[in-house]
């Protein structure tokens, strides 16, 4: 396909900043060649223009043609037709301009702010001209993919990337697991932000199932053994898989706190009132209330307590069922031998990726009140040190992402407020902690967290409401959408916001063949030259 | 050296009669031709042939109820050759000045008594690298039905071309965008055009 980057595709016959540019194909360029997503220069007068193809069409000069067409047998009349009086249309969205002056070429592609001129020469864009708006593969920037149909590597900056919340969107089955397993291997390597992962199917320590699902992939441990840890919260169902754990985390009825119960409201089909109650019973018993709660027997004395705190007997039966089903997870325990935050916090600090395996405890409620307790604490932690920073003489923390799945469930309209996750997403990247969102209802997640998201990629939505919720504030939102509609259902996303100059649909590159983990584990070309080229220096 | 076919007999801006020297001997329809006349060359695309008595007020009669074949007809009746004459209307379609080809109108029309030539393969391989002539083709008015001649004067220069079909189909898009707004005209060329 290559050799026809530098043949000119079509013109451009109309347009606005708005809506985009029409551009007639050239009668020898063939419609069927043209796919949405792809990406085209044009060639204006002063200044030259990067788009992406967001629709192409069929026109004809003459509806006579349309109502009375040419026999399907004379293919002479339709050779001759084609492109002249019937011809094909593209509609290209012009995202990046570069000026024709020199100030302008240093500058590098800035944002449209006008369209090209009529009869501007439309051409396929090249892998120059695809090196000139993404970049080269180099130290911060990490190779992810190829843009569709091209064969120009793809590079985030990633240092960029995690300076703010980022989301990975996509219906269930589509790959978002792959593309965030790639992500995290690209800041383990590019960039100096650690990853904490919450980890509920199991797929980021050791091994994961590739996209087809028939064969397993090795995760980050066996590529990067001394950069990531496994913490896990089912010791049994680790040892099941044959994998080595770095930390069993048990958790003490100490350690959790009224917050934690609050945003399991619903999960624990708690009311209100036993809400409240959770925080009076925490000021009457301190740090062992829940032991003290679940111990009350239905004795008198129980109900004078309850009297005194002015708790109904109900409300109070009604938390002690809830009280119930948190003391039923096995990783729970009276009193814990040592503390998973400690535990956690030592890692992340010395640099090292935690992953956070779930084992079989897959609900919701275990997912959602772990993934919560231990955040919270982290985020505490490094409020106080970059605050600590602020104030001079200490460094800052090393940059934090977390990773977590499902998030709808903890970033809904409902709990965003509440849970930790809501905070960190909204306050963004004061405190150096960022989120890492993998969902496939990005609808469900409240929108004031999304309006946050810097860069988002997302790979195939169908649901209406999904695609506007990812889209939502995006210029150009409706071409977008076709392009988001029209992705293959596998190894094909869109990546659009902070971390690329504009828009792209891309392939993301290979992964679970032992040539692609050489490749990550050597940290690519790039790296190796970077290092070779160091060497050298110095002999 | 080309050899002359005939000579103007009636001329203006935008076409002219030739009459042959010979009997029958005018070339087929849509065929190019050209006058001799220095510093201008006039071409021109035949797009009507007849041959008739050279008295307007004498018909010819048959003559052949006795004989065996047309030939023997005029072998009996020699004079028959002197007293019927062919001739052809030739439509302007470029000129020729300074050794370059235009595809429009000359500033003066062809001399009566120009000599006509029938244009080589090679001068109407030359003459058909554009075809800006078909617009003035298309806008005459004529007895017989322009599609037709506009037809036979594409069928007759593929003959020269190494691909004759690729000739077509890139005659067949400049009518299009020459009649874009006259769908039933084009249709009408098109399948005359046709393999």
């Amino acid at each position: 396909m290559e050799p026809q980057t530098n043949k000119i595709l079509g013109i451009v016959t109309a347009g606005s900043v708005e809506k985009g540019v029409e551009v007639r194909l050239d009668s020898a360029a063939s419609v069927e060649d043209m796919v949405v997503g792809r990406y085209v220069t044009i060639d204006g007068k002063k200044r030259r223009f990067f788009g992406m193809v967001t629709d192409i069409s069929l026109g004809v000069t003459d509806q006579e043609i349309a109502i009375a067409p040419p026999d399907a047998a004379d293919t002479f009349t339709a050779e001759v037709l084609e492109g002249t009086a019937t011809y094909g249309a593209l509609h290209v969205l012009p995202m990046l301009t570069i000026g024709g002056d020199a100030d302008s070429v240093t500058e590098g592609p800035q944002p449209v702010k006008t369209v090209p001129s009529h009869f501007s020469k439309v051409k396929l864009a090249s892998e120059q001209d695809m090196d000139l708006v993404f970049g080269k593969e180099d130290n911060s920037r990490f190779y992810i993919g190829n843009p569709l149909d091209m064969e120009t590597k793809l590079c985030l900056n990633l240092e960029e990337l995690v300076k703010r919340s980022n989301g990975i969107f996509g219906k269930s089955g589509t790959g978002k697991t792959f593309l965030t397993r790639l992500l995290l291997i690209g800041m383990l390597q590019k960039s100096k932000a650690t990853n904490l992962i919450f980890d509920m199917h199991n797929e980021y320590g050791w091994a994961g199932s590739s996209e087809g699902g028939q064969r397993t992939v090795k995760a980050l441990k066996p590529l990067f053994q001394s950069k990531v840890a496994v913490f896990t919260l089912d010791e049994e169902n680790s040892r099941h898989r044959g994998v080595s754990t770095d930390f069993v985390v048990k958790i003490g009825y100490d350690e959790i706190e009224p917050e934690d119960i609050a945003l399991l409201r619903q999960t624990l089909n708690l009311t209100e009132p036993a809400v409240e109650a959770v925080y009076q019973l925490r000021r009457r018993f301190g740090k062992d209330w829940i032991q003290k709660a679940l111990e009350m027997s239905d004795s008198d004395e129980t109900k004078d307590l309850l009297q005194q705190l002015n708790i109904h007997e109900s409300t109070f039966q009604n938390l002690k069922r809830g009280l119930g089903t948190i003391r039923r997870l096995p990783f729970i325990v009276s009193h814990a031998p040592m503390n998973a935050v400690e535990g956690l916090l030592q890692y992340l600090e010395r640099g090292v990726n935690v992953v956070l395996e779930f084992g079989r405890y897959r609900d919701t409620t275990t997912y959602m009140l772990v993934a919560n307790m231990l955040a919270r604490r982290i985020y505490n932690h490094y409020q106080q040190r970059m605050e600590a920073s602020m104030a001079g003489n200490v460094t800052p923390p090393a940059p934090l992402v977390i990773t977590i799945e499902e998030a709808h469930k903890f970033l809904n309209r409902e709990i965003a407020g509440y849970t930790i996750f809501g905070t960190i997403a909204r306050e963004m990247r004061k405190y150096n902690v960022t989120l890492l969102v993998v969902d496939q209802r990005p609808s469900a997640i409240d929108e004031e967290v999304m309006s946050q998201l810097g860069t988002k990629i997302t790979c195939l939505l169908d649901n209406e409401r999904d695609i506007d919720a990812v889209l939502a504030g995006v210029s150009g939102k409706n071409d977008l959408k076709t392009v988001l509609a029209r992705l293959a259902s596998k190894q094909q996303a869109l990546i659009f916001g902070h971390a690329v100059p504009m828009p792209v649909a891309f392939r993301p590159r290979d992964w679970g063949t032992e040539e692609s983990y050489k490749e990550f584990t050597h940290g690519g070309d790039a790296m190796k030259q970077a290092e070779k080229d160091i060497k050298d220096l110095f002999e | 050296m080309l050899t002359k076919i005939g000579e103007v007999i009636e001329s203006n801006t935008t076409e002219f009669t030739v009459e042959c020297y010979e009997l029958y001997t005018m070339p087929p329809l849509g065929s190019l031709v050209r006058t001799a006349d220095a510093p201008v060359e006039i071409y021109g695309i035949v797009c009507q042939a007849g041959t008739a008595s050279i008295e307007p007020g004498r018909r010819p009669i048959a003559r052949g109820k006795d004989e065996t074949s047309e030939a023997a007809v005029y072998q009996s009746n020699p004079q028959l050759t002197k007293l019927l004459r062919s001739e052809f209307r030739v439509l302007v379609a470029g000129h020729r000045s300074d050794g370059k080809i235009y595809q429009y109108l000359p500033s003066v029309p062809a001399h009566i008594h120009s000599f006509i030539h029938l244009c080589s393969s090679k001068e109407v391989k030359e003459f058909s690298q554009s075809f800006d002539f078909l617009s003035i083709l298309t806008s005459t008015r004529l007895p017989i039905s322009i599609e037709d001649v506009i037809a036979a004067t594409l069928r007759e220069m593929s003959r020269t071309q190494t691909d004759p079909h690729a000739f077509l189909i890139a005659g067949g898009k400049s009518l299009t965008s020459i009649l874009g707004s006259d769908y039933q005209r084009l249709k009408t060329i098109l399948m005359r055009l046709r393999q």
